[in-house]
């Protein structure tokens, strides 16, 4: 999130699109029905289905799965074509006034520079024009055609109303009320917020989709707003946390990059990392890149990390491929390129793609080590379970280890929450028979490991015997240990570079932010971002002082958020040009001439003066992009994409078959039904249930009694077309497998009009599997396809092909 | 900031909260079925009322979850029917219950889809204590509250028969009947009912009836801004009001909502049948015996005439008017 829970309070319009907000986060959800009682605040939501978030909207329309971009991209235009932009925000904190270099174009569904057989674009033309000194050329008057905004215009320019509702299957006149609703929020004192989850990530173009969003919300001046920005829902407690802290990849922690191979030394590496400013006097935050890189090593390898070695950066592993991402590491696992996985409160049978190519893979392991507080299918997966799981246990030679783990309510330590606080909780239970903290076993495994490395050597044991490794019990560091390693230390005595005499930092004291972070090897942080959470004063992370000084909902004595407890990012945009609030009854900072004062930490260096430094620090321009540069690899626009399973040709380029740069392994693609497949004429999107949380309530009776049995919902129409009754046993099939489900017949469903065709949508909630204290059912990732997004392949869970039919012989009881 | 109506007293569980004063001891009982002069208690406590805004709740069954932890009940793991109320219907074991009802509304031809917390009504004049035969076996306190004490509960049904919103539910287990006590025994110890806590969205608020009706106008003025020119409170006066609440947006038509009762009343049978006590020897109850724990005080033997069997049984076979017609199971 930008933002944070609390602060959606502060808005005046909801967008909840590509979410299903009340139900997959009913606690947060409650300060949308908090800006809806005391501000008045309108509910808009967008979705596939009439959700139980559409039961307390005020608005809602439905969307064809997988559609979403041009609807954003609809938008974009509606609100240009009427003139309701934020001008003053859009020219001074956007790069709409950038010229582009000349070249870029756009035409019939690609950018140009598609090379089909690389499945890449050539990005070399997408960014500036730029002087002599290397800074981006612009128009403040916003005349010239290769400017931002000018190219912004041309690009949304095919995404009329009738286009939009013809791909989207949005009735027009729905879709107009939207964008007249969103468009109001133009006005510097009336805001929107945006919630999305998965409903927009899991798509193979999930990132332009969000791109769409962040789009709109600059031009509507939106960003950094108390009750704006855009607002990601984390679908898992602590999934924020994971993120945070590197366990993708081609992360390490605090979103600094896994060096690849061809970066073959520190210098390399750091050549691509410390942007320079493309406009004057700009703050480019990641010109700090080196002081948290080298923490980082000196936090991982302490005095084996020195200026000579580069800061033990030869000990990093380095990358030859973009990242080992799930889908490449089950795709190496299905060809038997893997011997042993290491899975630790996951469980992958159930959540990832095409279940039977999971089954396959996981059957050609030579051990499987399963780190979980409960019994997972994938940890039994080997096991035959009848219709719901299908296996021949004398044909599976995997080794399975099970290693029973505390659950989150018998550890301490902090959950990152989506408004990225970092809240400390202590254990509620002890944990039962023989479960361990993940810490603990993986201490155990680490110093084994590490002792046979010792005593036995190896080609290169260096990192592993370098580790720091200075926790009291070195068996079982303790979460405090961990935190304030995380949070990091001065490693000799740091002096204020302005004033040599001023200690800023005693020797081995906590670090009180990041600001203080060096790159010659006297700090150390295990994730730069943290920095601040466990400083000298004590565990900031456990705090608990709900005062709201203001009312305005930050809430800064509660916990600690990332970066340097500051509520909502980009917060100095919340303020005019020269320092005062957009809207004076939502300040949030402003700039009292000196410095920049107000309820929140500001985003931007505390005397950087308004009109001089731009409020986007992290970026080198200063400013939002709507233009993106190089950072996506399908586009610096969205794009209209079809999914990969689509009911119809895209409507820009029939020949192009779902995100036309995203990866997709060769075997997986033999396994996708063809566009507008009449053997697969329905579109299946999965989603998660109030009543549950992911697979882990199939192990609580009370979660089975409220959503007892897997089901598929399906309109009216389908029922009637296909003589299915409600309540019946139905039959579902894609091309990569079938399960047989109830049938829960709905008016929240209705089939949508796309292309002139009816398109029927069917709905099928993940959970269900073979393990635990519910119903045994077939599982929704039977059904998806093995494909994911292009920059970060998460798989395309909501948006694929099916068929369905009356199966009342079926094999339910 | 807009000015805000006082936020409920108790239940809600964030922001944080205040206690209510602890009450509710024996001694607060007014009425206790099939007895009569039930002594005056010395004093009145403060009428309660949990209040359920169907336009704040979005169904997500948290105040089902909750009360089956709390009461510590075990409902089956049933089969899906192609409907989302699970369990398909009040029972035993699940005293509360999410009913869910897809509604075109004719006028704005926008799908509507209403979700109500159903469960036991606390009305004021309860149809269950004047119909049940069984001495102490449900009681009524001066905050409200309705409580079965199934140590006296004879299982007969009448209680069923009584309501006129189809609450009760037998066991075919222990043959008692059961429905929501409004955590009478959390209400006791100063907290709010276990859903009210749960709910996420502040949908279900606990606090004194007059204040949770101020809450309510703040709440039906809002619907009013959005359209809903029908909203209103749902406090059925042909029961004398009850002691749980609804904001409805369509408070016209509350059958609407899976079958709310438009004007629930006691069946006439019931309020003639029930003139004269049925039983002897329970004039006095016991209820000096202030301290005791409930369940002792109401532990009596209990004595039913053959003829007060048959009048209950002919009440039993009529139909009660204002009954729940249609579960509207959508």
């Amino acid at each position: 999130m930008t933002n944070a829970w609390t602060d959606i309070k502060n808005t005046d319009l909801v967008i909840v699109m590509g979410g299903n907000a009340a139900e997959a986060h009913p606690c947060g959800f409650k300060w949308v029905t908090e800006a809806k009682a005391h501000r008045g605040a309108k509910l808009i939501v967008v979705d596939p289905r009439f959700t139980r978030t559409a039961s307390v909207a005020d608005y809602y329309a439905p969307v064809r799965p997988g559609s979403d971009i041009a609807f954003l991209m609809g938008v974009i235009r509606y609100c240009i074509e009427n003139d309701r932009v934020q001008w003053e925000y859009v020219r001074n904190y956007t790069n709409a006034a950038l010229l582009v270099q000349e070249g870029f174009g756009w035409k019939d569904g690609l950018f140009d520079g598609y090379d089909p057989e690389k499945r890449a674009y050539d990005m070399d033309g997408w960014d500036y024009q730029r002087d002599d000194e290397g800074y981006a050329l612009t128009d403040p008057t916003l005349q010239d055609p290769n400017c931002v905004w000018n190219l912004l215009k041309k690009h949304v320019d095919v995404y009329t109303p009738d286009f939009v509702a013809d791909v989207c299957g949005t009735p027009k006149d729905r879709y107009l009320k939207i964008c007249e609703m969103i468009a109001e929020c133009s006005a510097p004192d009336r805001v929107m917020t945006s919630m999305y989850a998965l409903g927009w990530t899991q798509h193979s173009k999930g990132a332009q989709n969000i791109r769409g969003m962040a789009m709109l919300q600059l031009i509507l001046g939106n960003i950094g707003m108390p009750g704006g920005g855009v607002n990601a829902l984390r679908g898992h407690s602590n999934i924020q946390g994971l993120t945070d802290i590197g366990l993708l990849s081609h992360t390490i922690p605090g979103y600094l990059s896994m060096p690849k191979d061809d970066e073959v030394d520190f210098e390399t590496f750091m050549s691509t990392k410390l942007n320079k400013p493309t406009q004057r006097g700009q703050t480019s935050f990641w010109q700090n890149y080196r002081k948290f890189m080298v923490s980082f090593q000196k936090a991982m390898w302490g005095d084996a990390a020195t200026a000579e070695n580069d800061w033990a950066y030869d000990y990093l592993p380095k990358l030859d491929v973009p990242y080992y991402d799930i889908l490449r590491f089950f795709d190496m696992m299905s060809k038997g390129q893997v011997n042993l996985y290491f899975c630790q409160g996951f469980n992958p049978l159930m959540s990832f793609p095409n279940r039977a190519k999971l089954t396959e893979a996981l059957s050609k392991l030579k051990l499987l080590v399963v780190m979980d507080p409960l019994q997972t299918e994938t940890a039994h997966f080997w096991e035959n379970h009848g219709p719901f799981n299908d296996v021949d246990p004398a044909q599976i030679a995997t080794e399975v280890l099970e290693l029973p783990t505390t659950c989150f309510a018998e550890d301490e330590g902090a959950t990152v929450n989506s408004g990225r606080w970092l809240q400390w909780h202590w254990p509620g239970a002890t944990p039962p028979g023989q479960a361990k903290p993940d810490t603990w076993i993986l201490s155990n495994v680490f110093l084994r490991v590490k002792e046979l490395y010792r005593t036995e050597g190896g080609p290169f044991p260096d990192p592993i015997l370098n580790l720091t490794w200075d926790y009291e019990d070195p068996y079982e560091p303790t979460p405090a240990e961990l935190a304030k390693e995380m949070n990091g230390r001065a490693l000799s005595t740091l002096y204020d570079p302005t004033d040599p005499a001023k200690v800023l930092v005693e020797a081995g004291q906590q670090l009180p932010n990041f600001a203080v972070m060096r790159d010659d090897g006297s700090t150390m942080s295990g994730c730069w971002i943290y920095a601040g959470s466990w400083t000298e004063d004590g565990n900031m992370m456990a705090r608990r002082d709900n005062s709201d000084p203001g009312d305005v909902g930050l809430f800064l004595n509660w916990t600690f958020a990332w970066p340097a407890n500051r509520r909502i990012l980009y917060n100095r945009a919340s303020a005019d040009l020269a320092g005062k609030p957009w809207d004076p009854a939502r300040k949030l900072l402003e700039w009292d001439g000196e410095r920049w004062t107000g309820y929140d930490v500001p985003d931007i260096s505390p005397t950087a003066k308004p009109g001089e430094v731009m409020p986007f620090i992290m970026t080198d321009e200063g400013v939002g992009r709507l233009f993106s540069r190089k950072g996506l690899k399908d586009g610096p626009f969205p794009t209209h994409m079809e999914p990969f399973e689509s009911p119809v040709p895209n409507a820009l380029n029939a020949s192009l078959r779902g995100n036309p740069v995203a990866r997709v392994f060769s075997n997986d693609l033999e396994q996708m039904a063809g566009i507008a497949d009449p053997d697969f004429p329905c579109v299946g999107t999965t989603y998660r249930l109030t009543e549950h949380f992911h697979y882990w309530t199939k192990h609580s009776r009370v979660n089975a009694v409220l959503q007892p049995e897997f089901f598929v919902e399906i309109s009216e129409e389908l029922a009637a077309e296909k003589g299915i009754r409600k309540g019946g046993q139905v039959r579902v099939w894609s091309k990569r497998g079938e399960v047989f489900a109830k049938a829960v017949v709905t008016k929240r469903i209705r089939p949508m009009l796309v292309g002139g065709k009816s398109i029927h949508v069917i709905g099928i909630p993940i959970h269900w599997g073979f393990m635990g204290a519910a119903r045994k059912g077939y599982s929704a990732n039977t059904l998806t396809p093995f494909v994911g997004d292009a920059n970060i392949d998460t798989p395309e869970f909501k948006a694929f092909l099916v068929n369905i039919e009356a199966a009342e012989k079926g094999p339910l009881a | 900031m807009t000015d805000r109506a006082p936020q409920p007293l108790t239940a809600a569980a964030n922001p944080p909260v205040q206690p209510l004063e602890s009450n509710l001891l024996p001694s607060d009982v007014v009425r206790v079925s099939a007895t009569k002069d039930v002594p005056k208690p010395d004093r009145q406590l403060t009428e309660v009322a949990k209040l359920i805004d169907v336009s704040k709740c979005i169904g997500c069954k948290a105040c089902q979850s909750a009360c089956i932890e709390w009461n510590d009940t075990h409902p089956t793991v049933e089969e899906n029917v192609g409907v989302y109320e699970n369990p398909h219907d009040l029972t035993p074991d699940m005293f509360t219950l999410m009913r869910f009802t897809e509604y075109e509304n004719p006028e704005t031809n926008e799908l509507e889809w209403l979700i109500r917390k159903d469960g036991c009504m606390h009305c004021e004049d309860p149809g269950c204590l004047k119909a049940c035969p069984a001495p102490g076996a449900i009681v009524q306190y001066s905050n409200g509250i309705v409580d079965f004490i199934h140590e006296n509960c004879i299982g007969c049904g009448y209680c069923v028969t009584g309501c006129p919103f189809d609450i009760p539910r037998i066991s075919k287990t222990d043959h008692k009947s059961y429905k929501c006590t409004l955590c009478s025994d959390r209400v006791a110890m100063g907290q709010g009912p276990a859903c009210a806590k749960a709910c996420p969205t502040q949908c279900i608020t606990f606090g004194p009836k007059e204040e949770m009706k101020k809450h309510a106008e703040e709440r039906i003025e809002d619907l009013k801004s959005r359209g809903f020119e029908h909203a209103g409170l749902y406090d059925p006066q042909g029961v004398g009001g009850t002691h749980v609440m609804y904001v409805l947006h369509h408070a016209d038509k509350p059958s609407l909502y899976a079958g709310l009762p438009d004007e629930p009343a006691i069946s006439p049978l019931v309020r003639e049948w029930k003139g004269p006590a049925k039983t002897v020897g329970l004039a006095a109850i016991g209820l000096a015996a202030v301290g005791a724990a409930l369940h002792g005080l109401f532990g009596r033997a209990l004595e039913v005439t053959e003829h007060e069997e048959e009048e209950a049984q002919e009440l039993v076979d009529e139909t009660t008017p204002g009954a729940p017609a249609d579960k509207g199971d959508a």
